[in-house]
């Protein structure tokens, strides 16, 4: 049945799977975005014949970067594969197609934080890892020297704000909440009124996760929003939108209406330290043009990384 | 994105009327439609492969028949072939007859454990049982909270679980008590993890190990891609677990990995959440889904819907007076009363097939028209109601300030109302058909 058909992928995941060991840190993780699979079968000798090009095409899908843009890509690389005379070379091919799907970098993503307090709004879907990576980014920010305070604006999901709490805690943070069931874009206009009061560097707002379909929840996400940018005096600098590794296609309908409500700033890629490829943020990117800032790849504080499309790419096929 | 996969295989398959059978070259187009719309759904690339081959052989060599279009008749191979894969009919938990026994929810992080905890809670003891829940996650901040949080608020006994406790003497523990105290159906929430989490993923197995539950169900995010076979097939592998739960269904994902967790685990999907409420908690039906991963819409469950909020009785009644033509604007009003009971248009719009998902949302329907409709036949006197025809400017004006709308508000329903009048005396039939065409827009 179906079943044999995975038996021959299970060997080379349980070779990549070792490279997760803790002890390799980095970029190293990120090898498995993507392309994991794929310097495999990539050999100076390997001819470039319907089977390799059908073996691209099965990674690709299978990495969640969805089916248009692979035709797209395929069309691409098989149109110039006709001059090219090994595998090897097509490997480079692929490697700057994929490449180019990514918006140009524009060196925003570490720089000073220019006005005080800057705002980040953390959005996305339930279970997308949001308040883990509110946490983790309010760690990294106290760790800068930066003071940092959290506003605890998801008062829906029950014990959302304990779980906040333990993060402020942890990050030494301040932090502002309300009774639970209260009206989260009052939680956000007092922290901002709070940040401000405090001379707070970073104030990350934690929001309620909601499906990207249901119109009341996401009229609400920008009521929070503009209640940010009236005691701000202008719209919060980023909106940070957590997308799971292992979002298939729908990933991109998540992207377009949070993106149509509030303007997505940034995108964070969680839980990449599965098997999940989370090809559906390169769909994301070259669709509608947003950054992937981020990548969380588990749980404890550094596996935060900042996503460098260049640097990781260039990594995996040198 | 995602059109209509009827539509597309209808244009698909133009030009094979007039051919007697289904050939592999005149399939070949509709079966490359059949197959960008099950990768856009998600289903894993290997399990595509096999539908699609599978489907082939089935299709070619059919005679074309009458009563059928090609492209109906491939949809019908389809849909049968992916029912079969789905599995029979809706299953149950097992643990009814017993006198005790324990479910356990295992899953990755965030793909909604706790929120169907509670469901499963509120489902038993609607069947009678006394649910116990058992908060186990010792490790994500705060998810004992959380768990105790959804039991109080349901009204459903929540074991007091502290972080500094093992797992496993959770789960005695509360077994213990539960014998003491009459609970007869532990609900045992884990921590989410990956399944290559060797040692958390040992850590399930001791607890499988050690309490022996009746039901262990796997809880998948229906927004899950491609690697739903792999993260299905490492838990089915180390605990052996008996069914799927499909969470997140209320979104518009297609939810592929159904079909993917299905194909590779072959363990029966058993009930899908459609929401965050305790209540939003449906059993699995295979041809629904099969018919949701094709971007077919739900037809079956839009009529069952609707079968639910319309009360028979009222309904004869209504047929009736339809017949005699004596449909007053108070019957109006509780045919709109109905109507919103089986929940937004939008929602009910999203199930029939043949509706743009894009299309529905530049649609922007509000359902307060609704309580606007209502609150002016409110404003109206029995005998207003009974015959529109006396209506005139002054009764108007009192009817637009009695329900707070202006008086071109009362006019547009008031023909609204004349127009359905006139469908009535036209179709004389009643039952849904004129319901549909007493919508106001």
């Amino acid at each position: 049945m179906v079943l044999n058909l995975f038996k021959k992928k299970k060997k080379s995941r349980e070779k990549s799977s070792g490279v997760f060991k803790k002890l390799i840190q980095g970029l190293s993780k990120t090898k498995n975005f993507l392309f994991t699979d794929i310097d495999n079968f990539f050999s100076k000798k390997r001819a470039i014949d319907e089977n390799l090009l059908e073996e691209i095409e099965e990674i690709l899908i299978m990495s969640d970067i969805g089916i248009e843009i692979t035709d797209f890509i395929m069309k691409k690389i098989s149109k110039k594969s006709k001059k090219l005379a090994s595998a090897d070379e097509l490997k480079e091919l692929l490697k700057q197609e994929l490449l180019s799907l990514f918006p140009e970098k524009s060196d925003k993503s570490n720089e000073l934080i220019p006005s005080k307090p800057h705002v980040i709004m953390v959005v996305g879907v339930n279970g997308t890892g949001k308040t883990t990576t509110l946490g983790k980014l309010a760690i990294r920010y106290t760790l800068q020297g930066k003071k940092v305070m959290i506003a605890a604006a998801d008062t829906f999901r029950a014990a959302a704000i304990e779980q906040l709490e333990i993060w402020a805690k942890r990050a030494n943070a301040s932090i502002i909440k309300h009774k639970e069931g209260s009206d989260p874009a009052a939680v956000a206009f007092d922290s901002v009124g709070a940040a401000i009061a405090r001379d707070i560097d970073v104030l990350l707002i934690d929001t309620a996760g909601r499906l990207h379909t249901q119109k009341n929840l996401m009229n609400e996400l920008k009521k929070i929003k503009l209640c940010c940018e009236k005691k701000l005096k202008q719209p919060p600098q980023e909106i940070l939108m957590t997308i799971d590794a292992t979002t298939g296609q729908n990933g991109l309908s998540q992207a377009k209406l949070f993106h149509e409500y509030i303007g997505i700033t940034d995108i964070a890629l969680t839980k990449l330290d599965g098997t999940s490829k989370g090809g559906i943020v390169a769909c994301i990117a070259k669709n509608m043009n947003i950054p992937i800032k981020y990548i969380g790849v588990g749980e404890s504080i550094e596996d935060l990384q900042d996503f460098d499309a260049k640097l990781f790419v260039n990594a995996l096929f040198e | 994105m995602f059109e209509n996969l009827t539509e597309k295989l209808n244009s698909a398959f133009k030009k094979l009327k007039g051919h007697g059978v289904l050939s592999e070259k005149n399939i070949e187009k509709g079966l490359k439609q059949v197959r960008m719309a099950l990768l856009e759904a998600d289903v894993n690339y290997k399990v595509v492969k096999k539908v699609i081959s599978d489907i082939k052989d089935r299709s070619i060599g059919q005679e074309v028949m009458d009563s059928l279009s090609p492209a109906q008749q491939v949809i019908k191979i389809v849909k049968e072939e992916f029912t079969s894969m789905m599995g029979s009919a809706h299953m149950d938990f097992n643990v009814h007859g017993k006198l005790q026994s324990s479910i356990m929810l295992i899953g990755l992080q965030g793909s909604g454990k706790t929120t169907t905890a509670g469901k499963i809670a509120f489902y038993l003891r609607k069947k009678g049982k006394k649910p116990y829940l058992v908060p186990v996650d010792v490790y994500r901040p705060a998810a004992i909270d959380q768990l105790k949080k959804v039991g109080a608020n349901l009204d459903i006994p929540v074991f007091s679980s502290t972080i500094d406790m093992k797992p496993l003497y959770i789960c005695q523990k509360a077994e213990k008590l539960a014998i003491e105290q009459g609970y007869d159906t532990l609900i045992i929430d884990t921590a989410g993890r990956l399944h290559i989490n060797e040692e958390l993923m040992g850590e399930l197995l001791q607890l499988k190990q050690g309490i022996n539950p009746s039901e262990i169900l796997f809880v998948a995010d229906a927004m899950t891609g491609q690697d739903a076979v792999n993260i299905a097939k490492s838990f089915d592998k180390t605990i052996d677990f008996t069914g799927v739960i499909l969470t997140k269904m209320d979104g518009d994902a297609r939810g592929g990995a159904a079909l993917s967790i299905k194909a590779v685990t072959g363990k029966p999907l058993k009930f899908i959440g459609v929401g965050e409420k305790a209540t939003a908690f449906e059993p699995f039906h295979p041809d629904r889904m099969a018919s949701r991963i094709l971007g077919m819409g739900d037809t079956l469950s839009f009529i069952e819907k609707a079968q639910d909020a319309l009360d028979q009785k009222q309904a004869k009644e209504l047929e009736k007076k339809l017949r005699k033509n004596q449909f007053t604007l108070e019957d109006f009003k509780n045919q709109i009363a109905s109507v919103k009971k089986m929940g937004s248009i939008k929602d009910l719009l999203s199930m029939l097939p043949g509706i743009n998902k894009k299309q529905l949302n530049k649609l922007n329907f509000d359902d307060k028209e609704f309580v606007r409709i209502e609150a002016i036949i409110n404003s109206m006197t029995g005998q207003e109601r009974r015959f529109h025809k006396i209506i005139n400017a002054s009764r108007k004006k009192r009817i637009a300030k009695g329900s707070g709308v202006s008086v071109q508000n009362v006019n547009k329903l008031l023909k609204s109302y004349t127009h359905t009048l006139k469908m009535v005396k036209k179709i004389n039939k009643g039952g849904m058909r004129s319901l549909k065409s007493m919508l106001p827009f």
